[in-house]
């Protein structure tokens, strides 16, 4: 169904997109210019340049240890946390410098979800869903109200939790909980949304929901996620990022980097030679 | 030495289930002595102590030497106010201390600031006691219960902010990452996550270190100093529970010794209570969430 999709559209060459639709619907959401990360001495990351168009799904493959989540948590500016964590180069936000931002506004603009699903332990269902808000000092009942259910609907856990809103958020399963972080994400209205691997620590079936959430939320959002899963990748994305050794080996459509890549090394590691 | 040749040889095994038993039954010992002395203190002081027991102990003042009767109500009192300015002092510092180590310092301060703390742990308190009578008693001229307080203060700050170090440090850091990427700036990530998530560890932390002051008598001696007589005052000195059990103790009559014991179990009574709630908030901490 994928395939089809993005066969009948096309949108992803780059060269014709500008001139067919120059401003609104294809700008970038996120650019990097040189993008490097370091640990001490050390380049997780070493210039990456790229860019990823507004409501898309990029996915980012790679062996481990080879920069991935580095990439994702520099669009948010987590690396701020990590006293040793030093970052070059440019970001760009909507065609903006990352750095015209403070980190709380680039946060709210820019979302994540995380590998294993971290619902706030002292908070409800309820709670979790309506955090971002409420801990930003946003406290009118009736409208959080309304927000919580929106959100909850459009993360698809809606008809399991409405009858125990109130209950501790770590009763639930592991998907929902996963499913819950996701809403809690979107009820700030990001426009883009970071995911690092989300379904890695989940079963199958909770799996195939957040991949279903995943391709309905291009729409909406602008997404990138890291996937160590390359048939996830294959299944939801629109373009690929290889990264290998901090360096960005490929970027292009997935139907291409999976059929006919460019690089031997991204072909070698799509078929599973090493990795 | 392999699984067969103990298979083999069965006096090597024998040797080895006597060195078993052996040991378990000194293990067994230890565990005896460590409860030994408490349990014996516990029904000692109960023993001694219910019988001089009554109502007027918890609501009249301290009658002159001769007089029988009385009790201990400003000892009672004394002991709530010091332990609440010691509290004031104590709890905020001890917290924000914990909190500043744990989320803010550099690793570098952080380890000086808890070394510093280990051995302001490790002072004994009649030096803290000294301390406060450097700087509050000799300004002001006079013992005050706020120089008392200020030393219950001193000694509760090493417990506190450990307990609160090691609860922070124990809250998963995908929370703080959950929040911070939800655009809730830093300060209101370390109040309403962070703290609240570790909240249970913290109070735990908090009443055993009042706990540990109520019973404090040797910073209280030349701080708060003792009063018999009815005093709120902050700024006079103030009786307190352990020093009237102290002040009573080595007095020459049987009446107040029967008081000091009195007084010695509500004492252990209080600090017993105080355990158990610690107990129960634990209890719930762990079948709960973290």
């Amino acid at each position: 169904m994928m395939d089809i999709e993005i066969l009948k559209e096309g949108v992803f060459d780059e060269a014709d997109d500008s001139e067919k639709n120059p401003e609104k619907e294809y700008k970038n959401a996120v650019s990097t210019k040189d993008l490097s990360v370091y640990f001490n001495k050390r380049a997780a990351i070493d210039k990456i340049s790229l860019k990823i168009k507004k409501n898309t799904v990029t996915a980012i493959i790679g062996p481990s240890g080879c920069g991935k989540s580095t990439f994702l948590r520099s669009l948010n500016l987590m690396h701020d946390l990590v006293p040793k964590a030093r970052v070059f180069g440019e970001i760009f936000i909507h065609n903006e410098d990352i750095n015209n931002f403070n980190a709380v506004d680039i946060r709210k603009k820019v979302g994540m979800v995380f590998q294993k699903p971290n619902p706030f332990p002292t908070m409800s269902i309820y709670d979790n869903v309506v955090a971002g808000l409420k801990l930003n000092g946003y406290h009118k009942k009736s409208e959080l109200d309304e927000i919580a259910e929106k959100n909850l609907k459009y993360s698809g856990l809606w008809e399991e939790v409405k009858d125990r809103l109130k209950t501790p958020a770590v009763s639930l399963s592991g998907g929902q909980q996963q499913r819950l972080c996701i809403a809690r994400t979107i009820a700030v209205k990001p426009e883009i949304i970071l995911m690092d691997e989300p379904s890695s620590a989940l079963d199958p079936i909770s799996t195939s929901k957040i991949e279903e959430l995943i391709y309905h939320f291009r729409e909406y959002y602008t997404i990138i996620i890291v996937t160590h899963n390359m048939q996830q990748a294959a299944r939801v994305s629109d373009q690929t990022a290889f990264l290998y050794l901090g360096k960005l080996i490929e970027f292009s459509k997935t139907r291409r980097m999976f059929t006919n890549p460019k690089e031997k090394l991204t072909e070698e590691y799509v078929t599973g030679k090493f990795g | 030495m392999t699984t067969s040749s103990i298979l083999k040889n069965p006096s090597n095994l024998r040797r080895r289930k006597i060195t078993n038993s052996v040991m378990l039954m000194l293990c067994i010992l230890a565990a005896i002595i460590t409860i030994l002395p408490l349990l014996y203190i516990f029904f000692y002081t109960t023993q001694s102590g219910v019988s001089s027991l009554n109502i007027d102990f918890f609501t009249q003042l301290p009658k002159p030497v001769g007089e029988e009767g009385g009790g201990m109500a400003n000892a009672i009192a004394g002991s709530a106010i010091l332990i609440g300015i010691g509290a004031m002092i104590g709890i905020p510092v001890g917290i924000l201390s914990g909190i500043y180590i744990s989320e803010y310092s550099k690793s570098f301060i952080s380890t000086i600031v808890k070394f510093i703390t280990d051995v302001l742990s490790g002072v004994p308190s009649i030096i803290v006691g000294i301390f406060a009578y450097g700087i509050i008693v000799i300004p002001m001229q006079r013992f005050s219960a706020l120089a008392g307080g200020f030393a219950l203060g001193i000694l509760m700050i090493p417990t506190i902010t450990k307990i609160t170090e090691e609860m922070l440090k124990l809250v998963p850091q995908s929370l703080r990452e959950a929040s911070l990427a939800l655009g809730v700036s830093r300060w209101k990530t370390t109040l309403k996550i962070v703290l609240k998530t570790a909240s249970s560890g913290i109070v735990t932390g908090v009443l055993l270190a009042i706990a540990r002051a109520a019973g404090e008598t040797a910073p209280l001696l030349f701080t708060s100093f003792g009063n018999s007589f009815w005093q709120t005052s902050i700024d006079e000195p103030m009786a307190a529970l352990p020093l009237q059990i102290f002040a009573y103790a080595i007095s020459p009559y049987d009446d107040w010794h029967r008081q000091a014991w009195a007084g010695a179990f509500v004492l252990i009574f209080l600090v017993f209570v105080v355990n158990l709630i610690v107990r129960i908030v634990t209890r719930n901490k762990f079948s709960g969430n973290l």
